[in-house]
This record gives structure tokens, sequence and C-alpha cells, in this order.
């Protein structure tokens, strides 16, 4: 057994980043803490890849596949006697594998960022945030235990809610932020009551004890039921809430687009690679709970999945703001994942789901991170968000040319990118236990190529638009993350995920499914050839095809109204009907019947005051009348 | 000694005396009629105190000499009410009671 | 000398002191001092506490010094400990210290002004240490009565209103808690036996259970008004609105933590049999206080409102995980006494600094202020943060500890509301947010702010003084809940040798 308790290190390393950077950053100056921040973070990809290679390669197997192992705890707040929430590292092939994946975009993103934020107001605060986020992702990540992830849950809110809000001089990126915050914090109530339901039928948080098939989680199903679910299905289902949010599923999918007014690298880092998977991975850690103790939440998770992927596909069609589509394009493929989830079984060829939706996080990390990155660079040189502003690129950005052009094909499932390899697992898991979504899938497959395409093509192609001064290709900070991303999106689908990465530890044999592949590979291409057909040369095309589909076109280039419906229900729902009532039943009701006491009160006294005239004989009189009266009650009464 | 004017005639007229005085206590305006109605009272009750002194314990002088008491006090008292009544009417050029009311709430 | 009468001897000190100081100058410095001595005096008690606890020794409560001062109702004046009362001494102290230097600037009466917050602080320190009820009271009466100055004469806006509103209610209150106190007294004993006001002797005891009946409303909602209980917690609103910054962050930073200490160490400490029984009827009341003082805070516009209904709702909070009666959602309730203590004082002042800026305490008349004072911004942020229950600060732990204590009940209903209590921390985060937005992003509306100075060096040690334990706790909350949890055992006895379940 290998001892892996310096893993601590990779949440203390960030954490220290933060607070040097934090309270230290202005005397520190720009260059010296974005270089501090990096360094930081190159330290910890490189523990990252020590760890996922012993724990891998060095441990031996025993043909029991991979067991997980705790490799630090501390108790950090004692609730109950059997109740205490921990802090502490877990690793497993899930946790090492989404090591790799944060640490790695992270580095990338810091390195990017050196160059894309130069000369930026507010330079070390963006890199104590970005540090801030790692060790509050890597937390959320090694979480042996759920508080711990819900912890750090809330934590990379937290640090997506800054970074968001980093030009927080800009109104669009402040209410871009509070929404962000506001609709995830919604969904983490869901989750947080999950855990409580959770903890209180299992007595525990310990992701071990409560994914152990004998566990009190799983074991004790037989309990108590509410409108037919058992109460643990009925937790999961709200755990699962917490990961819709986070995730950004429908339907608390609408922060996501709006998150795309912070800086770029934060859109690579965190609102496509890492923090949005969030909930996928939390669906991943309590797998054997869903699959075994809650098959109904399992389903809502596969429907939620695929609808939200198809849903956000077609939104992606028609948006015109590049971060934007590919924001629309990070949910679509998230359902992806969820979708995978939700079909998979337990154990074996089962948990086939499973792997491929771990595998497409993986593959989705380096390819939408570099798309991302390809994006910052673009409007790095062009000073724009929208493709219409775009056209004829390729021959300024030689690079990011290249590499978006990788990340594309990757993204649409072109053979031998990784994309098509996750994917294609996907799709036969789907294949193989629900026909229907199997269907919708494919439909996604080829608007996932079309727009990625149209994207390609509007940018890089097309008319070329007079530019003020001439884009130019961004510096070396900036490229290298390209070409390193890039070589991922590429090769990083021959990674055996089958022997690596299971639902139950043990490695099981996947080939190819070529009787899904090839169909999925011919509607990919057939994507990519309307949208080159659409968008390659300037025409009129695209304006006929969307007046051709009038209402459906409105519809989805305005997010089929989400936005406007979510702003009816906070702000004329919550703000007007049920905070103003509250204050003005507050005021008037409540304070009222104060003030109608000491009103009272006083009109009393008012009155009674009136008896004390300053009328001497009015005094005198009442006092004779009193002894009169008194000495008729002795006399004669009381005798 | 005692076959003279029975007791009952005193106290009658002590009584007239009294609440004659109590009356023109409460009703009349004027601050010396008041002081008036006041020596009215005090005198009944000396009437009264004689008179029982003498019924009751003929050999005692305890009732007399309290009305002397009372007496000299109603001269006092007489005289600061009047100092009190020239002041009022200093402040109020009056000595209606009615107007003199602003010891009040 | 007993450490413990040295918290009431200090302050009277620094009043001399005060009075004594010729220059109006050195008022503030003299109450520094003063205040500086009584925080390290809290530090050596924690010390002493600690090292006693350590030390093997197990009583109840620590240092207790006992003195009759009247005999013929056998009043006492008796002092003592237990880690609660220590944590709420070390509390006050910080919101005191922090409470002078952010009043650095007050310049009518200076002297006066001093005298009537340290004689507020005086009675707050008693309150704390006493262990005779009627000490106890005679303190609670002597933290209510400088407030009334303290607002009427250097508050702002509808200053004599809201001093009488806050004053007449917080007497409403005392008169029922007199009620109750005596109510106890009265069956305090066997009959025939010696009738005492002291705590310890009265647990003893078990209170006859009509008697509990009766009393046990009057006491809870005595104390229950100060903590603001709904429907009684509209004096909170005025009250805070009006007084001046340190009254506000003492009020409620501390004098609010009265009723929630009160209603545990008397309410239900002595009467737990009333308390179960009617336990239902106030977790209702509190529950609508959590979720009702969180949307009122959506609407309002002035900065110390949003935050006066915030504290409603969190000491709603914190009178919830009393009444819950278990050891989990108890020491939650401490813990969060403790951490709305230090956050809303910490708002309060910084409201307090902003406004001192500004002149306007409307959040639409302000904007991007982050940009031109940034410190305080920070520490804003910081304050909201841990106000919506962020990890690494101490709002999250008290919360989380109350409501994974208040969810382990086993009854239903009370697992029903604690879910509608746990509702508030996303519209809690909804008005956080919402002031931080409006408040301090966005672009610089007023070209005046330009040219604002940013925190002085005594607003700045204002500042740190209250952010340091919030962060503290947030971080390693383990010491401070190990401490409230072993002190909270002879009370959880009491509680459940009744076998409530």
């Amino acid at each position: 057994m290998i001892n892996f308790s310096y893993s601590i290190w990779l949440l203390l390393i960030p954490l220290m980043m933060f607070f040097i950077l934090g309270l230290a950053g202005h005397k520190l100056g720009p260059r010296l803490s974005g270089l501090l921040g990096t360094s930081g973070l190159a330290i910890i990809t490189m523990l990252s890849f020590i760890i996922a290679y012993s724990y891998f390669f060095g441990t031996p197997k025993n043909g029991e596949g991979f067991k997980a192992i705790i490799a630090y705890n501390i108790t950090w707040l004692q609730l109950i006697d059997n109740l205490h929430i921990d802090i502490g590292v877990l690793l497993d092939p899930i946790s090492v594998m989404m090591l790799i994946v944060v640490s790695t975009v992270s580095f990338m993103v810091h390195i990017y960022s050196l160059g894309y934020m130069k000369g930026e107001r507010g330079y070390e605060r963006f890199f104590a945030f970005l540090s801030l986020f790692t060790f509050s992702m890597l937390g959320l990540v090694v979480a042996p235990n759920i508080f711990q992830m819900y912890i750090f849950w809330e934590l990379v809110g937290i640090s997506s809610y800054l970074l968001i809000g980093f030009y927080y001089q800009k109104p669009s990126a402040v209410a871009a932020s509070k929404k962000a915050f506001i609709v995830t914090r919604f969904a983490d109530l869901g989750f947080l009551i999950g855990i409580l339901i959770l903890s209180f039928y299992t007595k525990t948080f310990d992701f071990i004890t409560l994914t152990d098939p004998s566990g009190p989680a799983i074991a004790k199903t037989g309990g108590a039921t509410f409108m037919g679910l058992s109460v643990i299905t009925w937790s999961m289902i709200f755990v699962y809430m917490g990961g819709v949010g986070k995730s950004a599923m429908f339907p608390f999918h609408i922060w996501l687009p709006d998150a795309m007014e912070g800086p770029t690298p934060v859109s690579a880092l965190i609102h496509a690679a890492t923090m949005v998977v969030a909930g996928v991975y939390l669906v991943a850690r309590l797998f054997p709970v869903y699959v075994m103790a809650s098959p109904q939440a399992l389903h809502i998770i596969a429907y939620v999945g695929a609808f939200s992927s198809l849903f956000a596909a077609v939104i992606a069609c028609t948006q015109t703001d590049i971060k934007r589509v590919l924001a629309y394009s990070t949910m679509s493929q998230i359902g992806y994942m969820m979708l995978a989830l939700g079909v998979s079984g337990y154990g074996g060829h089962n948990g086939l789901g499973f792997m491929a939706s771990m595998f497409h996080l993986f593959t989705h990390a380096m390819f939408k991170a570099l798309l991302f990155l390809g994006a910052g660079a673009i409007i790095h040189a062009v000073h724009s968000n929208f493709m219409t502003d775009m056209g004829g690129l390729r021959k300024y950005l030689p690079i990011t040319h290249i590499t978006f052009l990788i990340a594309c094909l990757s993204i649409a499932g072109v053979p031998l990118f990784a994309g098509f390899f996750s994917k294609d697992e996907i799709l036969a898991a789907a294949f193989e236990h629900n026909k229907f979504l199997f269907a919708v899938e494919y439909a996604v497959a080829g608007l996932t190529a079309f727009y990625m395409f149209r994207l390609y093509f509007s940018i890089f192609w097309g008319k070329e638009t007079q530019y003020h001064h001439t884009p130019h290709e961004a510096p070396l900070t900036m490229t290298i993350p390209l070409i390193i991303l890039a070589l991922g999106a590429a090769l990083t689908g021959f990674i055996p995920f089958n022997k690596l990465v299971t639902s139950d530890g043990l490695p099981f044999e996947s080939h190819l499914d070529w009787g899904v592949a090839v169909p999925s590979v011919i509607i990919g291409l057939l994507g990519i050839t309307v949208a080159w057909a659409m968008y390659s040369k300037s025409s009129n095309l695209p304006d006929r095809v969307a007046s051709a589909f009038r209402l459906g076109y409105k519809w989805a280039y305005n997010k089929f109204y989400m936005d406007e419906l979510y702003l009816f229900i906070t702000k004329k729902i919550i703000f007007r009907y049920i905070s103003e009532p509250v204050a003005w039943f507050d005021r008037h009701i409540v304070d009222g019947t104060m003030n109608a006491i000491a009103t009272v009160t006083q009109v009393t006294s008012f009155r009674i005051r009136k008896f004390q005239s300053g009328q001497i004989q009015q005094y005198a009189f009442v006092y004779i009348s009193g002894v009169i009266f008194l000495v008729i009650l002795l006399v004669y009464i009381w005798r | 000694m005692n076959t003279g004017i029975p007791i009952q005639y005193f106290l009658i007229l002590a009584t007239i005396m009294f609440f004659t005085g109590i009356y023109g206590f409460l009703t009349r305006r004027n601050l010396i009629t008041i002081l008036m109605s006041t020596e009215l009272i005090l005198n009944s009750v000396n009437i009264n105190f004689m008179a029982f002194n003498r019924y009751l314990f003929p050999h005692k002088l305890d009732g007399m000499f309290f009305s002397l008491f009372i007496i000299a006090v109603a001269a006092a008292e007489a005289a600061v009410a009047i100092s009190i009544i020239i002041n009022i009417y200093r402040r109020f050029t009056t000595i209606n009671v009615e107007d003199v009311d602003e010891m009040k709430y | 000398m007993d450490i413990l009468s040295l918290f009431i001897i200090i302050p009277l000190l620094t009043i001399t002191g005060i009075i004594l100081v010729k220059d109006i100058r050195n008022v503030k410095k003299v109450a520094a001092i003063g205040m500086g001595i009584q925080l390290i005096l809290a530090a050596v008690l924690i010390f002493l506490y600690v090292a006693e606890r350590k030390g093997g020794n197990i009583s109840e409560m620590l240092f207790i010094k006992d003195i009759v001062w009247f005999k013929s109702l056998n009043i006492h004046y008796a002092v003592g400990v237990d880690g609660i009362s220590v944590a709420m001494i070390a509390l006050t102290s910080i919101v005191v210290f922090a409470g002078i230097f952010a009043s650095w600037e007050v310049e009518l009466l200076t002297k006066e002004f001093f005298i009537s917050l340290i004689l507020l602080a005086t009675g707050v320190f008693g309150f704390f240490i006493s262990i005779d009820l009627f000490t106890l009271f005679l303190f609670y009466e002597l933290a209510v009565i400088p407030m009334y100055l303290l607002i009427g004469i250097w508050g702002s806006g509808p200053k004599e209103y809201s001093a009488m509103k806050l004053t007449l209610m917080l007497m409403g209150a005392s008169a029922l808690l007199l009620v109750g106190i005596l109510g106890i007294y009265m069956h305090s004993a066997p009959s025939g036996n010696q009738l005492t006001f002291n705590i310890l002797e009265i647990k003893q005891y078990v209170i006859p259970i009509t008697a509990q009946r009766t009393f046990f409303p009057f006491t809870f909602v005595g104390f229950g008004v100060l903590g603001a209980l709904f429907p009684f917690h509209t004096w909170s609103p005025d009250g805070h609105s009006s007084a001046p910054t340190a009254v506000s962050m003492l009020h409620a930073g501390v004098l609010m933590k009265l009723g929630g200490y009160g209603a545990f160490r008397v309410a239900i400490y002595l009467m737990p049999e009333a308390a179960k029984e009617l336990s239902w009827i106030f977790l209702i009341l509190t529950s609508i206080s959590v979720v009702y003082g969180a949307f009122g805070a959506i609407a309002q516009k002035d900065l110390k409102y949003i935050n006066a209904y915030s504290s409603v709702s969190h000491c709603g909070l914190v009178l919830f995980a009393i009444l819950m009666m278990n050891k989990t959602a108890m020491n939650g309730a401490v813990i969060q006494m403790i951490s709305h203590g230090l956050m809303t004082a910490l708002f309060f002042a910084l409201i307090g600094m902003i406004y001192g800026r500004t002149h306007t305490r409307l959040i639409n008349e302000m904007g991007g202020l982050m940009k031109v004072i940034p410190f305080l911004s920070v520490c804003y942020v910081i304050a909201g943060l841990a106000s919506l229950g962020l990890p690494g600060l101490s709002g999250f732990v008290a919360e989380m500890t109350i409501f994974v204590g208040a969810f382990q009940h086993p009854d239903l209903f009370h697992r029903v509301v604690t879910i509608v209590a746990i509702t508030s921390i996303v519209i809690t985060a909804v008005y956080i947010l919402r002031v931080i937005a409006i408040l301090l992003l966005g672009p610089v509306t007023n070209p005046k702010y330009e040219n604002f100075r940013d925190a002085r060096w005594y607003e700045k040690t204002s500042v740190i003084a209250l952010i340091l334990p919030v962060a503290a706790i947030g971080m390693a909350p383990f010491w401070l809940s190990s401490t409230i949890s072993s002190s909270m055992q002879p009370i959880i006895d009491k509680i459940m040798a009744i076998n409530l379940f």
C-alpha cells in the first residue's frame, strides 16, 4: 500500500496561494503574483500526475480492481456522536481522473491568463480567485464524505460568483454573477435537504459507507416511503437537484450562458471543464446508491440529461455570441454525460454508461477548454464576442485556427479524435438501455456537428470583415496552452477508460460498436456539410433558412423565453407578491398592532388626564363625595 | 349644669355651619369667600369640640385647648392663605378660583 | 478578587476614568484602553477556563463566587461561568472593543456617550456571568436602560420614536420576564424549604408541571422579545436604524443574544417539561421569524433595515435551534449567537462607516463603492458571505450544526419546520447579493465618491477585530464547538432526565 497522505498538499497549496495573493497581492505586484499562482498550479499538476500514476499503476491490483483509499482524514466539526464533518482526501478512479482534469485545465488556464489578463486592473485579484477556485474544486473532487463535498460545492459556487463578476464595474457582469450564485444556491438547497434526509436515515456522511452495497443506504431501502418512492430515492432526487443546478441542466441552466460575462479563461476553467461537471461527478460519486437503491431517480437523471442536451443544442444553433454558443454546447454535452449515467447499470459491461460518462467528461474537459481558450484568443484579437463581426480569420490566427478546428472535429465526433470515442461509448450505452433516448442523442450529435462548424466557418471562413486594426496571433503564453490542449483533444480518446475508470473498479472489455458509430459519424459529417454549405461563404442562405422556420427560430434565438420566465418568477412573484407584501405586512400589520397598542394607551391617558382639571373645587368635591361615600359605607353597610 | 341646652342643639348648629362651609367652599368662585367658608368649617369643628368637652368630660379641658389651638392655627392659616391670594391676584389679576387652573396635566 | 467580578469592575473603573478625564479628546482613549483590558481579560478567562477543564474540573460552573446581598428574599450576587458563558463573554468583549473604535468620531457629548455605552456593556457582562436569577434580571435591566439614552440622544432619523418604541417593548418584555422569574422563585424548592434564585440550586429540583406551564411562556416570550421573536420583533428595524453605529453593533451583536442565552439558560433549562409541551407553538413562530425576516429584508431600501430584518431571521434561527432541545441543535444555537453577533456587528460597523462618507443609507442612492473604498467594500462582502453561510466563515458552521441537529429530531413535525427554516439560506443569498450588487459593484454613480478616503486606522482596527474571529470560527470550528458541547451536557442531561423522546 502506497502512502498517499501527501495528497493533502493538493488542498493546502492553492489555499495558501489564495491567502498570499489575496492579502499581499497588491504588494507583490501583478507579475510576481501571476508567476506565483502559476507555479503553485504547476506543483499541483505535478502532484496530481504522480498520484494518478501511482494509483493506477503503482498499486498491486490482485484482481480486485481499484479500491477507494482514504489518504487523509481529520474531523473538522463534530455534530452528533456518529455524525461529523470530516475534511480529507479520498482517492478512487473517478477522483484521481478528476484530479488530472482539474489540475491540467487549471494549469493551462493559469498560463493562458498570464497573457490574456495582461494589463487588466485587478490582475492579482484574478489569480487569487483562480487559486481559491482551484482549492475548492480539488476539495470537491477528493471529498471523502458528502458534507465535505457540500462545503466545497458552496466554495466553488462563490469562486464562480467572484470570477464571473470579475469586471465588477460592468452591470451585466454583476447581474450575471448574482444570477449564477442564486440559481445554484437554490439548487443547493435541494442538495442540502437531500444530505439531511440521507444522513437522517443512514447516520453517515461517508461516501464509502454510503456506496457500500451492504451499507445503510442501499441495504436499508425497505424503510419509510413517501408518495410511492422510498426516502432514499427522495433524498437522491434532492441531491441530484444540486447537481442539476451546478451542471446547468434544464431547468436550472439559465445562469450558464450569462456566466460568459466573466473573463474567458474563467469560462474555460469553471464553466466548461471543471465546475459545471461537478453535478455529473456527484452522481458518479453516489452512483451505487442511485443504481441500487433509487432507480427512479436514475431515470429522472437520464431524461433530464437527454432533454437538456437536445434543448441546448437547438438553442446553440441560433446564437451569435460565440461564448454563448459554447456555453449551450457545454450544457448539451453535460446532458450527454448525465444521460450516460442515467442509462447505466452497475458492474462489468452493465456499467458501460458510467464509464462512458466519465470518459466523455475527461475528453470534453480537454476540447471544451480548448474551444473556450481559442475563443478567448479570437476575442482578444477582434475585440468582439459576436460572430457577425468575424470572418476570414484563418489567415491572421493560424495556431488558433488549427487548434480550434481540432476541438471542433473532436466535439463533432469525427473518428480518431477524442470526442469520437467517448461519444460512441455513450451512444452504445444508450442503445443498449433505451432506444428512445438513443434516437434523441443521434439528433443531438447531428446538431452538435452543425452548430460547432457553423461557429468555425463563420469565424475562420466566410466573408472577410473589415477590422479596425489587423488581428494578430496571441502571445506565446496563450498559444502554448492551446497547443497542449489540442494534443489532449486529439489523443485522449486512446486512453483505455474501460480498464481504469469503471463503476465497480474492475476492468471490463468494451469494443467500438461500429453499428452505432458509423451512423453517428455519418450524421456528424452531415451536420458539418450543412454548416459548410451555409456558412463557409457569405451568402443569404442562413437568413433564408431562419425565415423558413421563423417561429421556431425566434423561440430558439430567445432561448425559449426561459430567462423571461425566471425573471417573471423572481421579479414579479417573489419580489412583488411575496417580499413587498411581507414588508408591508410587517410595517402595517405587525408593527401597526404594536403602534396601535401604544396609541390606545396614549388616547386613554389623554382621556384620563382630563380629571386633573386644575379646578380646586372639583378636587374638593370629589374628595368630599368620597368621604361621604366612605362614611355611608362604613356606617351603614360595613358596620 | 347639664340641664341647660341639650347637646343636640350645638351639634345641629355645628352641622349646619359645617355644611354651609362645605357648600360655600364648593360653589363660591371668589377665593376670599372660599377662605371664609374654610373658617366656617373650622369653627363648626370648634363648636363640636367644646360641646363634647362640656357634655362628655366636664372635668377636663382638652377640648377647650384644642379649640384654642385650632383658632391659633386658623389665624396663621388665614394669613398664609391671604398672602397666597394676594400673590395669585398679582399673577392673574383675578381671584376667581376657576381662572386659576394652571396646575393641571 | 475573583476574575468574574473583574468583568464588572473594569467597566465601572473605566467609567470613573472617563468622568475624571479633563480633556474631552482623551475620553475615547480611556474607553479604548478600558475595553482593551477587558478584551485581554476575556482571553485570560478563556485560558483559565480551558486550563481548569484540562485539569479535570467537571463541575458545571467554574469560578463561582456567592455573596448574599438581600437576605430576606435570599438574593445573592452569584457568579459562575461555563463554556457557553465564556464564549458569550468573549463575543461581548470583542464587539464592545470594536464598537469603541467604530464610534471614534462621535462629537456630541462624547463623555456621556462613552459612559452610557460602557454602562450598557457592564450590564451585558453582568448578565452573562450571573447565575442568580434576580441579579441576572438586574443586569438585564441595566443593559436596557442606557439604550434609551443612546438612541434618543445620539441617534438619527426618528430617534425619539424609535428609542421609545424599543425601550417600551423591551420593558414590556422584562415585565413578562419578571413574572416568569418570580414564578420560578416561588416554586424553586419543595414547600417549607428556603426559596432560591440560584440557577444551580433550582435545577436540582423539578418545578411542578402546572407551574411550569404557567411560567414557561412568560419567561420564554420575555426573553424572546429581546431575541426578536415574531411578532414581537418590530422594535428591531426601527431601533437599529435610528441607533448610532456602536449601539447598533452592541445591540444586534450582543444584546439580542441575551434573549437567546436567557431563553435556554432560564426557560428551557429550568422548565424543560413545559418547554417540550409548548415548543410546537414557538417553533412555528420562530420558523416564521426565520423565513419572514429574510423575505422582509429583500424588499428594504435602507441598509440598516436590511440588516435589522436579517437579524430577525438569524436570531429566529437561534431560538428555533434552542427549541429543538437536542445537543447538536443547541450547540449550533450558541455558535449561531456568536457568529451572528460578530458578523452583524461587522455589518453595522461598516454601514456606519459607509454612512459617514455618503451621508445616506438608501442603497438606491449609492453605487460602485468597491472602486472608491475597496477595503470597506471587501469587508462588507466578507460580512455578507458570512451571513449567507459560506463555508470557511462562521455562519456556515452555525447553520449547518443547527440544521443537522434539528433534522435528527425523531419527530416529523420538527423535521418539516427544519426544512422550512432551511429555505432561508436561499432567501438570505438573494438579499445579501442584491445589496452587494447595488451598493458596491457596478459603475460609480456619484462623481463626489471619487475622493472618498478608504478606512482610517481606527476603522480598520474595529473591522479587523471582528473579521478575524469570524474567519477563525469558520475555518477551525472544532475548538469552539467542543467547548460549548461539553458545557451543554448538564443541560442536555436535565432535559433527557424527563425522558422526552
